[in-house]
């Protein structure tokens, strides 16, 4: 019996899932066992010159990068792409031409290897890589990235969307306005990392427009309004920084802990780009403990878009049955959160 | 305060309510407690601005003929308003319990309220069915409306709408389209076919909105 158990094991681990994550600004390739081992996960960041993403710009730079990154995953992991029993792919929601790119990427290891396909909801990998990374089982999530602002939470077969932003996600309130400040990005220092630490020296509150509706949000006039105070240049940039976080952050505070206190959760999940934020962390820290909740963050590596957390939630799904077909691997720009069934969540 | 040591009956995200005794009278103590989470300054704006605002609306409330309960004290001090007590049942426990038409005319009544609110100005802020009480005379109240404002824009109301949706999709998934549809035919009754029919559309182009900014970037491009 015992034996049989270990040969289970074994047999498990010898499983692989590559996940192609591309909806944005970032190719990436993970590589997970079917037991959750994250083996690799090779990101490669399209930073544009200037301005925001240009969606044929970033996916020339993810056609460019991508047999590098694959390569680079296939090392770091030490296995062999004939190892692999599946593949996954980020299907939506994001932009066109990125997501195409991965989804070709995709189709072509999957055909030459004669493996299993797979499509993934990105925002949903956000959510499974924290609950693996984090061993949350149940728990009230907020993600915040630059193109999502979403609380969401499972219920009956499907993660539910309880609150999101009635414009623009917050981490692209925060990087627009870093791009209006003159503030320039760079590789390991994205402009959420540049407006967190001119915040940290930040000590002014400025008043802004604080937008909650219901536990939705809105990003639009709090934007406009501190690009606003930019151009004034009456404020010191650092309390500018401190005041637009300040803002922001209890705005999706505030709406997380009205979903925590309406779904009596027990968990609340910290997930995307803007989780790496430790002000914004350390706000959702406060509400979980209020709401005796536990408190859970995903670590940063796999707070950005990461090929590991489509990997990992191609394997909850293909041990569910879930494949897709090459016919049917077509991307979907807006693809949401709720229309996908989670059979592998109880 | 009373003869009845104040109970706390729902810790909310946003406030407390205690059930307690006014001269006699049994009442709700609502307090919005402090949020460590966010700067003190911006907190007691918050909190402040929300007690003045949310019996100010459910007042007038009162005169678009929507059922909210009467408010006794506001102390804007302390954050705490002391308001009448509404005995009944939350809709949100009671759509899932009810057979199908009861159901119907609860919805459709409900948007009979909202459509009231709409037309004499009101935005309410926060439409779910935890914010609705049906009493044992077969009377909605309305209550919360710390986050309403007032204004007759087809974008408010499109938002206000919105969030009943949302609402009805995340807790009564089950039910969604057959409350929402119930709720806008109640409504109609109220503000008529043509606002309606605008006010679906920008439903419609508020939900395209939120989804993905960048893509919709991309898409102009």
């Amino acid at each position: 019996m015992v034996k049989d158990d270990k040969m289970k094991k074994r047999k498990a681990s010898e499983s692989y899932c590559l996940g192609i994550e591309s909806t944005a600004d970032d190719f990436s390739v993970g590589i997970s066992t079917f037991d959750g081992e994250i083996l690799a996960n090779i990101i490669s960041a399209y930073m544009p010159e200037e301005g925001g993403i240009h969606p044929r710009e970033a996916a020339r730079h993810h056609a460019e990068a991508a047999s590098k990154v694959l390569e680079e995953a296939f090392t770091k992991s030490g296995i062999k792409p004939q190892n692999l029993s599946v593949t996954a792919f980020s299907q939506g929601p994001g932009l066109g031409p990125c997501l195409r790119t991965g989804a070709t990427v995709a189709r072509a290891l999957a055909s030459y290897l004669k493996v299993p396909l797979v499509g993934v909801n990105h925002c949903i990998a956000h959510i499974e890589i924290g609950k693996l990374k984090t061993g949350a089982k149940d728990p009230i999530t907020l993600y915040v990235s630059g193109g999502n602002t979403i609380v969401a939470a499972f219920d009956s077969g499907r993660y539910r969307v309880f609150g999101e932003t009635l414009d623009i996600a917050l981490g692209n309130c925060l990087d627009v306005f870093a791009r209006e400040a003159g503030l320039r990005q760079r590789e390991g220092m994205p402009f959420g990392a540049i407006v967190e630490k001119l915040a940290v020296k930040g000590k002014k509150l400025i008043p802004l427009p604080y937008t909650v509706k219901g536990m939705d949000t809105s990003f639009s006039g709090l934007l406009t309004a501190a690009v606003n105070l930019i151009k004034k240049g009456e404020y010191k940039l650092e309390d500018l920084c401190y005041s637009l976080q300040e803002t922001a952050f209890s705005m999706v505070t505030e709406v997380t802990e009205r979903a925590l206190a309406h779904t009596e959760k027990k968990e609340v999940l910290l997930t995307g780009g803007v989780a790496a934020n430790k002000k914004l962390q350390s706000m959702v820290e406060v509400i979980a403990e209020e709401h005796d909740a536990e408190f859970c963050v995903v670590p940063s590596q796999f707070a950005i878009d990461n090929g590991a957390m489509i990997a990992w939630t191609g394997v909850l799904a293909y041990k569910c049955g879930l494949v897709t077909s090459i016919e049917k691997s077509f991307v979907k720009l807006r693809w949401r959160l709720e229309e996908v069934e989670v059979p592998w969540v109880r | 305060m009373g003869k009845i040591k104040p109970l706390l009956i729902k810790k909310g995200a946003e406030a407390s309510l205690y059930l307690t005794d006014w001269h006699g009278r049994k009442v709700i103590m609502k307090k919005r407690l402090p949020k460590k989470y966010r700067p003190s300054k911006l907190d007691e704006h918050i909190r402040t601005y929300r007690t003045i605002h949310e019996p100010q609306l459910m007042h007038e409330a009162k005169k678009a003929e929507v059922p909210t309960p009467t408010i006794f004290l506001v102390d804007v001090k302390n954050a705490t308003i002391i308001m009448e007590f509404i005995e009944g049942k939350q809709v949100k426990q009671l759509l899932s319990e009810v057979t199908k038409s009861e159901r119907q005319s609860l919805c459709l009544k409900i948007g009979e309220l909202i459509g009231r609110l709409h037309e004499y100005g009101i935005i309410h802020g926060d439409l779910t069915t935890s914010n609705m009480i049906l009493d044992f005379e077969g009377k909605i109240f309305f209550v919360d409306f710390g986050l309403g404002e007032k204004t007759k824009e087809l974008e408010a109301r499109g938002v206000d709408l919105h969030l009943m949706k949302r609402a009805l999709q995340s807790t009564h998934f089950r039910f969604t389209e057959e409350c929402f549809d119930a709720v806008i035919r109640g409504y109609s009754k109220v503000l008529g076919a043509e606002i309606v029919k605008n006010i679906l559309d920008k439903i419609k182009e508020i939900e395209r909105r939120g989804r993905y900014v960048a893509e919709r970037k991309g898409e102009r491009e």
